[in-house]
C-alpha cells in the first residue's frame, strides 16, 4: 500500500473541452470494437434491404421509378440507381439507433452517474458519443455503397459531389445521432431505448424514397412531401447523380438537419442533468 | 492533506428532498441538518427507505434540494456544482465501471477526464491498480470480474483524482468478509491521509469498525449524531444493533398504506421502547 501520491494535491486543470471529447470518443469507439455485433448490425441491415429490395422487388418497382424502362433485368438496374442513395440514408440512421442504445446504456448503469459527478461539461461527454457514432457510420456507409457497387450501382458523382456528399451525411450523421442520444437519455430502458428510433428507419418509406412521392394517394403524397427525409433523400440522390441539385430541395434538407441537430443537442443537454430518482 | 482552510468538509442544514411523480409529491429528506468535520469518517445508517441515498445525491450534485443549505469542500452545491466535482469522489450502489473497457482502460478514461497528462496518468493508473491487486487482471476486460473486483475497481476510479471528500453508497453491500476487510482497510488509510468520508451502510458493524461519527437517518432526518460509543451510551445499549432499534420506526408504522413487502428488521420493537427512545433522543441530539 502507498501513502505517497495521496499526499499530492489533485491536479485540476482548466476545462478542455475538446481533449474531453476526444477521451470519450475513444472510449465509444474502442467499445465499438469490443462489441462488433452491433456495428455489424448496422451495415447488415441496409444489405438485406438493399438485396431484398432491388432482386426481388426491383425489376417490377424500377419500371415504375423511371420512364420507358422494361421490367426484368433493366428494371432492377434503374430500381439500384434509385434506392442506393435511400440506402446510405437509412445506414446513417441506424448509426443513430445504435448512439440511441449506447446512451441508455450509460443512463442505466453508473457510469452515466460518475460522469455526473466529475467536472466535465454535458457536451463533452455526450459529443464523444455523437463524434464515435458519425465515424461509425461513414465506416458503414463506405460498406454499403461498395456492396451497391459490386451490384453494377454506377453514380455519376465527381471528385466535388462526393465532397460534398460526404459533408452532407457527416451533417445529417451529426444531426441525427444528437435526436437519437436524447432518445437514448429518455427512455426508461435499453429496450425502449433502441425501439424509439424505428420510427426514423420508417420515415424514408413514406417519403421519396422508394417510389416516386407523385404515386402516392394525397394524405400520404403530402406528408411525403413535408417530412424531412424526402428533401434529404432528394439530395443525397442528386448529389451521387451528379447533379444538378434542386437549390430548394437543398435548401430544406440542410435546415432540416441543423434544426433536428440543434434540437436534439439541447434536449440531450438538458436530459444529461435530468435527476434520476436515486 | 491540509492546505485546505481547516473547516467541516460537509455542511447540510435544513435540507429538503422531494419526489414528483403522478401519484404525487412524495418527501424523503425532511430538514436534514449534518456537519463531518474534514478528515474524518460518517457513517450514515438507517433503514431501508430512509433516503440515505438521496441524501449522498444531494451532495454529490446528482440531486438538486428543494431547500436548505449544502456545503461540499467549502463550496454550496446549487451555486457552484461544478467546484465541488472537482473535489469529490462518488461510488454509488450501482457500479460505475465500463463493462467493455479493460480495468486499466476504465482508469485511463478517468486520468484522461481529469486531464491528468499522459506520463503521470498512466502512473496514477499503475499506482491505483497495484494498490487494489488489481495490477493482474489490468488488461482484462471488467466484464470478466467478479463483483469484489468491480467494486474495487470502481473505488479506484473514484480515487484516480485524489478527492478531497468521498461518497460511498453501500460500498461493501454484497462483498465476502475478506473483500469488506480489504475495502475497511482503504478508507481507513484515505482518512489517514487526509480524506474526508461520508459512507451509507446497512452494517451496523461498519460503522462502529470505521466511523468517527454516526448519523441515523429515520423519517427523512436525522435523528441522532454521534460517536458510536456515545449513542450507545445515550441509549444504554450493546451495540449499535440496538440503537438502530431504539431510534428508527419500524416500517409499518411510518405508512400505514404500505403493504407486508418491506423488511421488517426493525418490527420487533415495541411501541412503549419507540415512546421512551423519541424522548432520550431529544435530549441527546446536539
Amino acid at each position: 500500500m502507498t501513502t505517497v501520491d495521496l499526499a499530492a494535491p489533485a491536479t485540476r486543470t482548466a476545462p478542455r473541452p475538446l481533449a474531453d471529447v476526444v477521451t470519450m470518443t475513444r472510449r465509444n469507439l474502442l467499445r465499438a470494437v469490443r462489441y462488433p455485433g452491433l456495428t455489424m448490425f448496422l451495415v447488415a441491415g441496409p444489405l438485406v434491404m438493399l438485396l431484398l429490395f432491388v432482386y426481388v422487388f426491383g425489376g417490377a418497382f424500377g419500371a415504375g421509378v423511371a420512364p420507358g424502362v422494361e421490367p426484368g433485368a433493366e428494371g432492377r438496374a434503374a430500381y439500384l440507381d434509385y434506392i442506393a442513395p435511400t440506402l446510405l440514408v437509412l445506414t446513417v440512421v441506424g448509426a443513430g439507433q445504435s448512439v440511441a442504445i449506447g446512451a441508455a446504456m450509460d443512463a442505466a448503469g453508473g457510469i452515466m452517474a460518475r460522469f455526473r459527478t466529475m467536472a466535465i461539461s454535458p457536451g463533452s461527454v455526450l459529443s464523444g458519443q455523437v463524434v464515435g457514432t458519425v465515424l461509425q457510420s461513414l465506416a458503414a456507409v463506405a460498406l454499403v455503397l461498395g456492396a451497391a457497387l459490386a451490384m453494377g450501382y454506377r453514380p455519376a458523382a465527381d471528385a466535388a459531389d462526393w465532397l460534398a456528399l460526404v459533408g452532407f451525411l457527416v451533417l445529417l450523421g451529426v444531426a441525427l445521432a444528437w435526436a437519437c442520444v436524447g432518445m437514448g437519455l429518455s427512455a426508461r430502458s435499453v429496450e425502449s431505448a433502441s425501439n424509439t428510433p424505428m420510427i426514423l428507419l420508417l420515415l424514408p418509406f413514406l417519403g421519396s424514397g422508394f417510389v416516386p412521392v407523385e404515386t402516392m394517394p394525397t394524405a400520404v403524397r403530402w406528408f411525403a412531401e413535408h417530412q424531412p427525409f424526402t428533401p434529404i433523400i432528394d439530395t443525397t440522390r442528386g448529389l451521387l447523380a451528379g447533379g444538378p441539385l434542386d437549390a430548394a430541395v437543398t435548401a430544406q434538407a440542410v435546415a432540416w438537419c441543423v434544426v433536428i441537430g440543434v434540437a436534439g443537442y439541447a434536449w440531450s443537454r438538458s436530459l444529461f442533468r435530468r435527476e434520476r430518482r436515486a | 492533506m491540509s492546505p485546505t482552510a481547516p473547516g467541516p468538509a460537509i455542511e447540510v442544514a435544513g435540507l429538503h428532498k422531494s419526489y414528483r411523480s403522478r401519484a404525487g409529491e412524495h418527501p424523503v429528506l425532511t430538514g436534514v441538518d449534518l456537519t463531518v468535520p474534514a478528515g474524518t469518517v460518517t457513517a450514515l445508517l438507517g433503514p431501508n427507505g430512509a433516503g440515505k441515498t438521496t441524501a449522498v445525491g444531494v451532495l454529490s450534485t446528482l440531486l438538486r434540494p428543494d431547500a436548505g443549505t449544502v456545503r461540499v469542500a467549502g463550496h454550496d452545491v446549487v451555486r457552484d456544482p461544478d467546484a465541488v466535482r472537482a473535489r469529490i469522489g462518488v461510488t454509488g450502489q450501482v457500479s460505475a465501471v465500463d463493462d467493455l473497457l479493460t480495468g486499466a482502460e476504465n482508469l485511463r478514461l478517468v486520468a484522461d477526464l481529469l486531464h491528468l497528462g499522459r506520463a503521470a496518468g498512466r502512473r496514477r493508473v499503475t499506482d491505483l491498480l497495484d494498490r487494489f491487486g488489481l495490477a493482474d487482471a489490468a488488461g482484462k476486460r471488467v466484464a470478466t470480474y467478479s463483483g469484489g473486483m468491480r467494486r474495487k475497481l470502481d473505488l479506484a476510479m473514484t480515487l484516480v483524482g485524489e478527492p478531497d471528500v468521498v461518497f460511498l453508497d453501500e460500498p461493501t453491500t454484497g462483498l465476502d468478509p475478506r473483500s469488506r476487510r480489504a475495502l475497511w482497510d482503504e478508507v481507513r488509510a484515505l482518512v489517514a491521509a487526509g480524506t474526508t468520508i461520508l459512507l451509507t451502510t446497512q452494517y451496523l458493524e461498519e460503522a462502529d469498525h470505521l466511523a468517527d461519527a454516526v448519523a441515523v437517518l429515520d423519517g427523512g432526518r436525522v435523528v441522532a449524531h454521534g460517536t458510536p460509543d456515545e449513542l450507545k451510551a445515550a441509549h444504554d445499549a450493546g451495540s449499535l444493533d440496538d440503537v438502530f432499534l431504539a431510534l428508527t420506526e419500524p416500517p409499518a408504522a411510518t405508512d400505514g398504506t404500505t403493504d407486508g413487502t418491506t423488511s421488517s428488521t426493525t418490527s420487533g420493537t415495541t411501541d412503549g421502547t419507540h415512546e421512551t427512545s423519541e424522548t432520550t433522543e431529544k435530549e441527546t441530539l446536539r
